[in-house]
């Protein structure tokens, strides 16, 4: 991987999801009704995270799922690869509640769109709100986050890697070539 | 990852890797049948022919299920109400079906090899739900998924298969699927019903079913086939009982925990006791349930290759 430029390090990282997690508490006047999704896989590592913090700061336990959309995606036919599908992981009812759905890049809208098909067959939600780390343009659906941790304009030869702690050893944003 | 096979035909040949990534992939279908909404659009758009020429309930509405959880367009052929009935040869049939523009065919034959001269005359991705005497591997599938789910792993589990060896696609498919992925498989049965030379499929054979209980971890325990003349070979369906019969005092008498697998319809009081059926060691209405989510990784996994 040839990284063109680092975006945020791991104090970086660690502000910007502080900062959400305030954001997503104060748009929702506390946290009662809140539910967090993550989505494989980053977006699951990064849905902990923020659980954690916004636990510390009101003191509660919200819910948190993960959710895996390979099965509603729209390009099975179009792609070379096949993708793996995984289990989604959603122990409790997600009608008529807050869900903050939780993804590391938003790029195109189709994985989220994806996400929203899924969520339906789960239940009615009272809302859902995206929240991501990096919006890097390019969108080709009417789609936008409710919480946006940077905004990243990029070309479509880049690629935006979010690292992760968790699977990667360390925690970063990166620009990169695509191809790499 | 995707298949390196095109069709499933049988399960001879397949490379361990397809085997555990089907039943890798039936895991995250098994979660889809635990929601609200049991459906997914995964194979939306496609086309799939169920093409029954033998009757069968649980395996047709287990496809059939399979398909519609998948939002693929099913439909059902069965040759009773088909032009197969006025002369029109088998390949005719197939073509007829396949120029309306399907995708995939799920066939059940009575006799062995129509699936694989299928996939020598059709485009379309072929899914054996049995032929003849030769494979069943979707059954052979769903009791491999069972017993892993329920003793955790497949490898070095030792599977014996009880009953009318001869006559049983189910029981060949077990043995090449088991056999791929590292399981010890035997038989069991009258000798009547063990056909020669099996033991070159690397399978042991037993004739004392106390023996094969106390050795085994897993029984699949097959029907005993009266509607295709079982009866002739041996002498009485009470004698079978007290020889072959899996019963709870047989299993007390090993003092061990045997799993039981059938692939059904039960026959209560000849391959198995209304007891064992209903005990604490079956599986065997999970692996209905079970059926249906690996039938839907193999039509995912073989509808959604490039």
């Amino acid at each position: 991987m040839k990284i063109k430029a680092v975006i945020a390090d791991e104090i970086g990282v660690n502000r910007i999801i502080t900062r959400m997690s305030h954001e997503i508490i104060e748009k929702n006047k506390g946290s009662k009704n809140l539910v967090l999704m993550g989505m494989r896989t980053r977006g699951e590592f990064l849905a902990k995270r923020i659980k954690d913090k916004i636990d510390e700061i009101e003191g509660t336990n919200i819910p948190i799922g993960i959710l895996d959309v390979t099965l509603y995606r729209d390009d099975f036919r179009t792609r070379l690869k096949q993708p793996t599908v995984s289990v989604s992981n959603i122990t409790f009812d997600i009608s008529e509640k807050d869900i903050i759905l939780i993804d590391d890049v938003l790029y195109t809208g189709r994985t989220i769109r994806s996400a929203l098909c899924a969520l339906m067959d789960y239940g009615r939600p009272a809302t859902i709100q995206l929240c991501v780390l990096v919006d890097r343009g390019h969108r080709e659906l009417p789609i936008t986050a409710d919480y946006v941790g940077k905004n990243l304009p990029t070309s479509i030869n880049e690629e935006v890697k979010l690292k992760m702690k968790e699977i990667d050893g360390e925690d970063a944003i990166y620009l990169t070539d695509i191809n790499e | 990852m995707s298949l390196s096979i095109k069709h499933l035909i049988g399960l001879q040949g397949v490379p361990k890797e397809d085997i555990l990534l089907i039943l890798d992939t039936a895991t995250t279908f098994k979660e889809v049948l635990d929601r609200p909404i049991k459906k997914v659009p995964t194979l939306q758009g496609k086309t799939v022919v169920n093409l029954f020429f033998e009757n069968s309930t649980r395996t047709r509405i287990s496809f059939e299920l399979a398909e519609k959880r998948l939002s693929a367009d099913a439909l059902n052929f069965s040759v009773s109400t088909s032009s197969v009935k006025k002369g029109e040869t088998f390949k005719d049939t197939i073509r007829n079906i396949e120029a309306m523009k399907v995708d995939m065919i799920v066939v059940r034959h009575a006799a062995a090899g129509v699936p694989y001269f299928l996939t020598q005359i059709s485009k379309c991705n072929v899914i054996n739900a049995g032929d003849g005497i030769h494979e069943h591997p979707t059954q052979a599938l769903l009791d491999m998924y069972s017993i892993r789910e329920k003793l955790g792993r497949l490898d070095g589990v030792k599977v014996c298969i009880v009953g009318d060896i001869s006559h049983s696609r189910v029981a060949l498919s077990n043995i090449f699927g088991l056999k791929a992925v590292g399981a010890e498989v035997s038989v069991c049965g009258p000798a009547t019903m063990i056909p020669n030379f099996i033991e070159q499929l690397g399978v042991k054979v037993y004739y004392d079913i106390d023996k094969a209980i106390k050795e085994n971890d897993v029984l699949n325990v097959l029907r005993i086939q009266l509607e295709r003349k079982a009866k002739e070979y041996f002498p009485s369906i009470r004698e079978y009982h007290r020889f072959f019969g899996i019963t709870q005092e047989r299993l007390d008498k090993a003092n061990k925990e045997t799993l039981i697998l059938h692939p059904g319809p039960i026959n209560r009081g000849v391959e198995i006791s209304s007891e064992v059926a209903d005990g604490m060691n079956q599986v065997i209405l999970q692996q209905v349930t079970n059926g249906v989510a690996v039938r839907m990784a193999v039509l995912y996994l073989l509808g959604t290759q490039n």
